[in-house]
C-alpha cells in the first residue's frame, strides 16, 4: 500500500517542526508530520519525579523510552559506552507531540543583539568556531514576535535595560514573584543590577482558548495538568491538524531522506507504528529531528551522491554541538524562603550577559525552579555528606531553606564536538545510533567563574547566611535539553551546512528547522529563537511556494 | 566487522530487556511465586533493609527501611534497573562474606558504628580480598546511596516513600490538590 504523495515532509513534531508544518499547511501545501513519539498527556507523569523530563532515573515519561533507543559517547581516554535515554550521558531532550515544549520550564528568551555576532563583537576565539549569524537580530525579530503571540508569551521587558529593541510588548502580564525571587529581586535593585521577570511560555492570563496558570511546585520536566503551559502541542500543531492539509503520523521514525538516480531528494524511510518500512514521497524534506537527531539522519542518508551523509560534503554536519553550562551558586537562609508558589523561577537579570571583561560572553542569570525533594538530595555544600544522618538532617531543615541562582552560560563553539553515526550501534529499527564525542571549549569554564561569583554575591546580599558556587563548564560534553549547532547556518557551503534560510547547500529540496541551526546557542535558554528560526524557514518556503517556487 | 555486528545484535538483544517489567536476567532469580521479593532472595533483603538504613537512618522520622526502600530496590531490579541486578546479586554477597570472614557475623548483626564504617570503606572503594572484583564496592555504594534517596524521596508509586513519610518529613503537602489532581482520592 503506497502513501499519497504530499508537497512536504516535515521530520519531528518539537519546537521547530511544529512551527514549520503549521506555517506551510496554512499557507495550502499539504504535510506530512512525523514524530517518532506519541501523545503525551500529563497523567503520563503526574506529579512523580522519578520519571520527569528532568530527573528521569526511571525513564523519561515524555520519550524516547530505554527499551528501544541508545546512544553512544567517547570518554576522555578514548574508550565507549553504550548509553540509554534515561541516563545522563545520552543528552535527551523528549521525543512526543511538542517533544521538549510539552515539559519544558517554558522560560522564553529572545538572544540578544550581540549573540548574532559574536565573532565580530569578540574577535576569533582560538580552537574555537565561534562565527557570526548570517543574519542579524534585527532580521529575525519579527519571527520572535510571531513566537510569542502565536505561541503564547508572559513577560514584560521594559525593565531590563539589556533587552533587545521589540515592536510589540509581550502578549500577556509577567507573572508575579514568589518569595525567594521577591528577597532575590531588592537584593538585585541594591546592588544596582537589573532585575526583571522571567518571559514565560506560560499563561498568566487567559490566552489562546486555554487557562491561566494555577502555579504549582511541578512544572519543569512534567506537562501541565490545566494545558496553560504553551507549547506546540497544543498550539500549532492543532492549527495545522484543522487546515485539513496536515497530517501528523505517530509513532513513526524516519529512517532515511532518499534519493533517486538523478540524486534529488524524493521522501524519506520510515517505520511505521506497527513498525513495518515505508516509504513517504514529497516535493520537499524538512528535518527537525532536534540538534542530535536531525545530524543523525543527514549523517544516515548515504548514497552514491552522497557518500558521507546528505550536506556532509566539507564534514561539517554533526558539528558544533552545543548545550549550555549551567553555572551559579546557592545559599543558605535563615529561614524558609519556599512559599510553594510555583514553579519558581521568576527573576533574572541581564547584567552579566555580555561585555564582561576578558570573556566570551556572559549568560543570564536567575533563580531556579522548585528543587523537588529527589533532585535536592543532591544539593550539597561542598564537604557536607552525601548520605546518613546529617544528610537527612540538612534536607529536612533546608529543604525550604535554600536558594539558588543561575543562568546557561553561553559555550563557546568547539570542532570537536560532534555527532556521529556509531559504526556498529544499532537501534530497535536497526538504524545506527548517535554517537557522540569532544569536549566543550576550555575557556567556558572562565565565563562560568564569573557568572557564579556574581550569583553568590546576589544570595549573600538577599539574605543567604551560607553560600557556595556550583561552577559548571568542565571539561565534557555538552547538548542535552538544550541541545544546537550542529548543521550551522552559514553563506559560506564550506564553513556551513545550510544558507541563511536553512536550505541545506546545494540540495534544493532539503530544508533544516530545529535547534541544529544555532550558530551559537546564546546566553539564554533556547527554545524561543528554535520557534522563531522555524517561523523563518517555514515562512520562507511558503512565501517561495506561493510565487510558484518548487526548489527543484 | 561481520562479528562485531553480531556481538552487538545480542549486547542489543540484553540491553533491550532493560525496563521491559518482570524479566530477569540473571539464571537464579526466578523466585518462588511465594516470596514476597521479586528479586532479592530473603536475605539479601534483610542485608539490603539494614544497607539503606544506614544510607536515611531513623531518628525522629523513620528510616529507609520503614519507608519501603527495600521494596523500591527490589520493584526496580526487575524493571527499569534489571541491568542492575548482576551488581546486586554479586555486590551483596561480597558484602555477607566478608563480615562472614572479618566478624564471624552477617553485616545486619554488627554494631551501627562498624556498619557506618564498612559503608565508608565501601565508598571509599577500599574493600580488598577475594570477594571483591575492582570497583565493585564504589559501584554498588553508588548505587544504594541513589537508589536509597529515589525510594524515600520519590513518589510512593514505585514502591517506597510508605505514606508519604518524606513529603510529611519536609513538610510539602502530598498529594497535591490542584489542576487535575482534584479528582484524586
Ligand atoms: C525538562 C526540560 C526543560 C526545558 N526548559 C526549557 C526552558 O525553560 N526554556 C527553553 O527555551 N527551553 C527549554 N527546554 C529545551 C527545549 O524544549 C528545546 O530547546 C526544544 O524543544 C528544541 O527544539 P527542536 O525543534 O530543536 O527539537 P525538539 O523540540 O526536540 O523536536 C524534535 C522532535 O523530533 C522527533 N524526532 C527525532 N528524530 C526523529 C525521527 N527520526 N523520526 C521522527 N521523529 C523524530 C523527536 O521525537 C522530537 O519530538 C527544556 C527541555 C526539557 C526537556
Ligand atoms: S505551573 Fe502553571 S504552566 Fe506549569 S504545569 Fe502548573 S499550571 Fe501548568
Amino acid at each position: 500500500m503506497g502513501n499519497k504523495h504530499v508537497n512536504a515532509i516535515v521530520v519531528g513534531a518539537g519546537a521547530g517542526g511544529g512551527i514549520v508544518a503549521k506555517e506551510l499547511s496554512v499557507a495550502g501545501l499539504t504535510v506530512v508530520l512525523f514524530e517518532r513519539g506519541k501523545w503525551a498527556t500529563y497523567d503520563d507523569t503526574d506529579t512523580d519525579e522519578l520519571i520527569s523530563q528532568r530527573t528521569t532515573v526511571l525513564g523519561n515519561a515524555y520519550g524516547p523510552d530505554d527499551l528501544r533507543h541508545r546512544r553512544v559517547i567517547v570518554n576522555a581516554d578514548g574508550s565507549t559506552k553504550i548509553v540509554l535515554p534515561s541516563e545522563g550521558g545520552y543528552n535527551n531532550n523528549a521525543a512526543c507531540v511538542g517533544s521538549g515544549t510539552v515539559s519544558y520550564g517554558a522560560m522564553a528568551w529572545r538572544f540578544m543583539q550581540e549573540d548574532f555576532k559574536l565573532k565580530t563583537t569578540y574577535g576569533h576565539v582560538e580552537g574555537s568556531t565561534l562565527e557570526d549569524w548570517p543574519f542579524t537580530y534585527e532580521e529575525l525579530e519579527p519571527c520572535y514576535e510571531k513566537a510569542e503571540w502565536e505561541i503564547g508569551v508572559s513577560g514584560d521587558d521594559t525593565q531590563n535595560p539589556f533587552a533587545p529593541p521589540r515592536r510589540k510588548p509581550h502578549p500577556m502580564p509577567p507573572f508575579s514573584h514568589n518569595k525567594e525571587a521577591k528577597l532575590l529581586y531588592d537584593a538585585a535593585r541594591r546592588l544596582g543590577y537589573h532585575p526583571f521577570p522571567i518571559p514565560m511560555l506560560r499563561n498568566s492570563v487567559p490566552y489562546g482558548g486555554r487557562p491561566a496558570c494555577i502555579r504549582m511546585r511541578t512544572c519543569v520536566g512534567f506537562a501541565c495538568p490545566v494545558n496553560a503551559k504553551c507549547g506546540t502541542h497544543n498550539t500549532v500543531i492543532p492549527t495545522a491538524i484543522e487546515t485539513g492539509n496536515c497530517e501528523l503520523r505517530i509513532n513513526s521514525i524516519v529512517s532515511e531522506i532518499n534519493v533517486n538516480d538523478q540524486g534529488k531528494i524524493t521522501g524519506v524511510t520510515y517505520f511505521d507504528d506497527k513498525n513495518r518500512k515505508q516509504t513517504q514521497t514529497a516535493d520537499l524534506v524538512i528535518v527537525s529531528a532536534s540538534a542530535t537527531e536531525t545530524a543523525r539522519l543527514l549523517l544516515n542518508s548515504k548514497s552514491r551522491f552522497f557518500p558521507n551523509g546528505i550536506g556532509n560534503e566539507n564534514d561539517w554536519v554533526g558539528r558544533n554541538l552545543q548545550g549550555h553550562a549551567y553555572t551559579g551558586a546557592r545559599g543558605i537562609f535563615e529561614e524558609d524562603i519556599y512559599d510553594d508558589l510555583g514553579p519558581g523561577a521568576s527573576v533574572a537579570i541581564c547584567d552579566f550577559s555580555h561585555h564582561n571583561p576578558g570573556i566570551m560572553g556572559g549568560g543570564m542569570l536567575c533563580n531556579e525552579f522548585i528543587r523537588m525533594p529527589y533532585l535536592f538530595t543532591g544539593v550539597r555544600p561542598p564537604g557536607e555528606p552525601s548520605w546518613g544522618k546529617r544528610h537527612k538532617e540538612f534536607q529536612r531543615i533546608n529543604f525550604k531553606r535554600v536558594g539558588q541562582v543561575q543562568g546557561p552560560y553561553q559555550e563557546i563553539p568547539s570542532f570537536n564536538a560532534r555527532v556521529e553515526v556509531d559504526p556498529v550501534v544499532k537501534d530497535f529499527w536497526g538504524i545506527p545510533v548517535v554517537r557522540l564525542s569532544g569536549f566543550r571549549h576550555e575557556k567556558d569554564i572562565e565565563g562560568c567563574k564569573l557568572m557564579s561569583e556574581k550569583a553568590e554575591l546576589w544570595l549573600k546580599e538577599a539574605g543567604a547566611v551560607y553560600t557556595w558556587q556550583n561552577v559548571g563548564g568542565g571539561k565534557g560534553l555538552s547538548g542535552g535539553q538544550h541541545q544546537a549547532g550542529t548543521c550551522r547556518m552559514g553563506n559560506d557551503p564550506k564553513t556551513s551546512v545550510t544558507d541563511k534560510y536553512g536550505r541545506v547547500h546545494a540540495v534544493p529540496n532539503l530544508f533544516v528547522a530545529d535547534g541544529s541551526l544555532h550558530v551559537s546557542n546564546g546566553g539564554f535558554n533556547p527554545a524561543l529563537t528554535i520557534m522563531a528560526l522555524g517561523y523563518r524557514v517555514g515562512g520562507y518556503i511558503a512565501s517561495e511556494w506561493t510565487k510558484g517556487n518548487r526548489f527543484k | 566487522m561481520t562479528n562485531q555486528i553480531k556481538l552487538n545484535r545480542r549486547r542489543f538483544i540484553a540491553l533491550s530487556v532493560v525496563g521491559a517489567g518482570g524479566m530477569c536476567l540473571l539464571s537464579r532469580c526466578a523466585n518462588s511465586p511465594l516470596s514476597r521479593w521479586r528479586f532479592l532472595t530473603e536475605q539479601e533483603s534483610v542485608l539490603l533493609d539494614a544497607l539503606v538504613e544506614q544510607i536515611i537512618p531513623t531518628d525522629e522520622w523513620p528510616g529507609a527501611r520503614d519507608a519501603g526502600v527495600t521494596n523500591f530496590i527490589d520493584k526496580q531490579l526487575v524493571g527499569p534497573y534489571a541491568r542492575y541486578q548482576e551488581t546486586y546479586r554479586k555486590g551483596l554477597s561480597a558484602i555477607r562474606e566478608t563480615c562472614k570472614a572479618n566478624y564471624q557475623k552477617g553485616f545486619e548483626e554488627l554494631n551501627w558504628d562498624e556498619q557506618t564504617l564498612f559503608l565508608k570503606k565501601m565508598e571509599a572503594g577500599k574493600m580488598a580480598g577475594p570477594f571483591w572484583e575492582k570497583g565493585l564496592d564504589r559501584q554498588l555504594f553508588g548505587l544504594i546511596r541513589n537508589h536509597s534517596m529515589q525510594g524515600f524521596y520519590g513518589s510512593p508509586r514505585h514502591g517506597g516513600n510508605k505514606n508519604n513519610v518524606s513529603y510529611k518529613m519536609l513538610k510539602l503537602d502530598y498529594p497535591v490538590i490542584i489542576g487535575q489532581n482534584r479528582y484524586k482520592i
